[in-house]
């Protein structure tokens, strides 16, 4: 469903569940999702809050707090095995603090949060943050992993590198606080880097800058983005692909073009009805989407869009559940209109 | 629109913070947080204010409201009995009667609802304060608030935490209406929304206006919003009103080079439509040390050496459009399409 060229998708997430155990019942925060991740490309996760999307990076990086834990499905991350051959490794299998995923995390992907004040530690400088990160990864000096580390806050637009080495990271502002992230984030030389919610907190001025310096290093370093947001401009503008979710469940994933000329599901088209436009006309009412999102502890039956969806087909829709299924080279849809049940 | 009547005219409008260091915590220096601000608002319309953050937006607000005193200006508020007060130099003990014609939507539906209260307690709040109705005519009158925002009146006994984000902001919204206002004040009423909530919150609001008569001054950081909602806008850039006109106007032929970057950045849900934005480099001035000239040279790309020595001032280049820059007659500048 993926990718052009037949080139493996890097990462292919299938059928994962992550679930939170707690006494008042079990959150499905993840519930099925599958989805390909095609390599050197910006792909999109999008969906109302709740849906999943920060759990699913959660997963991928093996980072879930407890009491939630992965119960199901399978992560591959695909990586050249260094002698030309291609390997791959299922994320979901591995141990969570073992040696292999601690290399993986960080080395092999790297994340950057909404709010970087708490990827940061108040009590170390910047830089000292950053030069752990690098010898945990590489097996280099404490002086040439300074060097790297300027050379990764340059990289970034951060302008006096050596100095702000030694700030602390509240010392910083909101747009320079995310670019010193993005810094650490790649200075392992990550091939996939997930972004979650990386402007949100941030003005448009600022989110401008950030997204034109992500596309600027995809283009160098010829990495692989998953980029998390609720924003749909951002997504329009910088993705290649869109995964979109609902209720921990992928409903639709396809090219960007796709996703917001030809949306299949009802959710993605209600979706993106309801979003303000810079470009519509004055003071008029938007079309919502009916309904609000189900409480997670009693998701409904069948599919879980049902209740809300205005293609409802009582006896079929609530009865069982639809897959994601290709409606075309594509793109892929979970939805009865396109596969009979 | 009959003809227009001012609801709210805010002249010279200031506010210093002072920046204090030290043992003696002796003042070091002041934040111009809202420098010599000048706008009005006509009874029934909307005007938004946006801008970057730390502009002033909030500050403004709050000085018009007088929950801070203004450092300077005045801020004359047409009653509903018809007669115009200055709220910026009113003495506190008058304040009261015109608080309740003007009222707040925060943020935060979250932080700003008492989670040991419940809804009728809440909604009914101000009533209790101002001392209006007897306990079954608060009960009825909170029953009507609750079905005009859109909830059941049989939650009014219910508390704040079994209710969704959306859900909490239509309850704040209650509340802000429950003493007949003519004007509220919404700081940034849907930023902490989902997309999906936040069209309904919108309509809602749109709904009321018309329904109520209200009078908004609506304080946004996302233009996209703003635009749904707004009969003029006032962007604003360290504390001053850069340009102010309609919306359509702003949108489709701003001119000051601020707003053009603005709408430049705003990312378009259409990936047809990527454009070559123009990146504003740097960042945001400090307003407690304010560049000279137009505060906003350093990242200006029309600067000239004009623009770093004198200050521009806000003049109406267009009947309704003003614009605070030298250069606002020569430029052609690019808004957004339809
Ligand atoms: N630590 C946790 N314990 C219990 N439930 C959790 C935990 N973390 C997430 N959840 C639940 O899992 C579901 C998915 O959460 P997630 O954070 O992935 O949503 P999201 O799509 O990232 O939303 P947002 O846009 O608000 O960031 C939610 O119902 C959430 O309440
Ligand atoms: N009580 C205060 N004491 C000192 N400085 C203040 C105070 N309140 C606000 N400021 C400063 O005044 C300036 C304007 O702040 P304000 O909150 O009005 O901005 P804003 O436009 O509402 O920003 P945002 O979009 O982040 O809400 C900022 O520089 C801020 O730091
Ligand atoms: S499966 Fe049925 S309820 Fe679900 S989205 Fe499709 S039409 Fe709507
Ligand atoms: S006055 Fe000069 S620097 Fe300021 S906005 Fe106009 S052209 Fe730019
Ligand atoms: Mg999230
Ligand atoms: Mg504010």
């Amino acid at each position: 469903m993926t990718s052009e060229g037949g080139a493996a998708p890097i990462l292919s997430v299938r059928d994962l569940k992550t679930h939170f155990f707690q006494d008042e019942g079990t959150v499905r925060a993840v519930d099925g999702a599958s989805f390909d991740v095609p390599r050197r490309k910006t792909l999109g996760i999008v969906g109302e809050s709740g849906c999943g999307k920060s759990v699913t990076a959660r997963s991928i990086l093996r980072i879930v707090e407890r009491p939630g834990r992965i119960v199901g499905g399978s992560i591959l991350l695909r990586r050249d095995a260094g002698n030309g051959q291609a390997g791959g490794v299922d994320l979901a299998g591995l141990d969570p603090a073992g040696y292999e995923m601690r290399q993986i995390r960080g080395g092999d992907i790297g994340l950057i949060f909404q709010e970087p004040m708490t990827s940061f530690s108040p009590v170390h400088t910047v830089g000292n943050q950053i030069i752990e990160t690098i010898q945990l990864h590489q097996n280099v000096s404490v002086e040439a992993a300074r060097l790297k580390a300027t050379e990764m806050l340059h990289l970034v637009g951060i302008p006096k590198p050596e100095r702000r080495l030694d700030e602390y990271a509240f010392q910083l502002s909101g747009g320079l606080r995310q670019r010193a992230m993005i810094a650490m984030a790649l200075s392992c030389g990550p091939r996939i880097l997930i972004a979650d919610e990386p402007t949100t907190a941030l003005d448009v001025t600022t989110q401008a800058q950030i997204l034109d310096l992500l596309r600027h290093l995809q283009d160098r370093e010829g990495m692989t983005i998953i980029l998390i947001t609720h924003n749909l401009g951002v997504v329009a503008e910088m993705c290649d692909e869109v995964v979109v979710m609902y209720l921990g469940r992928v409903v639709e994933q396809g090219p960007v073009d796709a996703i917001f000329h030809a949306p299949k599901h009802p959710y993605t088209k209600a979706l993106l009805r309801s979003i303000p436009s810079i470009q519509a006309t004055v003071r008029t009412e938007l079309p919502t989407i009916a309904g609000s999102i189900p409480h997670p502890y009693n998701r409904p039956s069948g599919c879980p869009f049902h209740p809300r969806c205005p293609d409802f087909m009582p006896g079929t829709c609530d009865r069982s559940e639809p897959s994601l299924r290709p409606v075309d080279d594509n793109q892929g849809v979970s939805c009865f209109l396109y596969h009979p049940a | 629109m009959e003809s227009s009547v001012r609801l709210l005219d805010v002249k010279g409008l200031r506010k210093f913070f002072p920046i204090r260091k030290g043992f003696l915590k002796r003042e070091v220096g002041q934040v111009r947080a809202v420098d010599d601000v000048s706008f009005h608002v006509e009874k029934g319309e909307t005007l938004s204010l946006v801008g970057e953050s730390g502009c002033g937006k909030t500050t403004t607000a709050r000085c018009i409201l007088r929950a801070i005193t203004p450092t300077s200006g005045q801020t004359l508020f047409r009653g509903q009995d018809g007669s115009v007060v200055d709220v910026a130099s009113l003495p506190k003990s008058q304040l009261r009667p015109l608080r309740r014609q003007m009222q707040m939507i925060f943020q935060d539906p979250f932080s700003s609802l008492n989670p040991r209260r419940t809804l009728f307690d809440i909604v009914a709040e101000p009533l209790v304060a101002n001392e209006v109705g007897t306990r079954q005519e608060r009960v009825e009158r909170v029953a009507e608030l609750l079905r005009l925002v859109g909830l059941r009146p049989e939650y009014m006994r219910r508390y704040p935490h079994a209710f969704s984000g959306g859900q909490r902001q239509r309850i704040g919204i209650a509340r802000a209406l429950a003493l007949n206002p003519s004007l509220i004040v919404a700081d940034e009423p849907v930023s902490a929304l989902d997309v999906s909530v936040q069209a309904q919150i919108l309509n809602l609001m749109l709904r009321l206006q018309a329904q109520l008569d209200l009078t908004y001054l609506f304080v946004a950081h996302d233009l996209s919003v703003v635009k749904h909602v707004s009969d003029r806008v006032a962007v604003m850039y360290v504390g001053k009103i850069v340009e102010m006109t309609e919306t359509q106007r702003l949108f489709t032929a701003p001119r000051h080079p601020y707003t053009e970057a603005l709408l430049s950045a705003v990312p378009k849900p259409d990936p047809r439509l990527r454009a070559h934005r123009i990146v504003l480099e740097g960042e945001v001035a400090d307003a407690a040390n304010p560049p000279s000239g137009c505060y906003f040279h350093p990242r200006c790309r029309y600067a000239v050496d004009a623009c770093r020595q004198e200050t521009p001032r806000l003049e109406e280049i267009e009947p309704g459009h003003f614009v605070s820059c030298h250069r606002a007659r020569e430029l052609t500048l690019r808004g957004v399409g339809q």
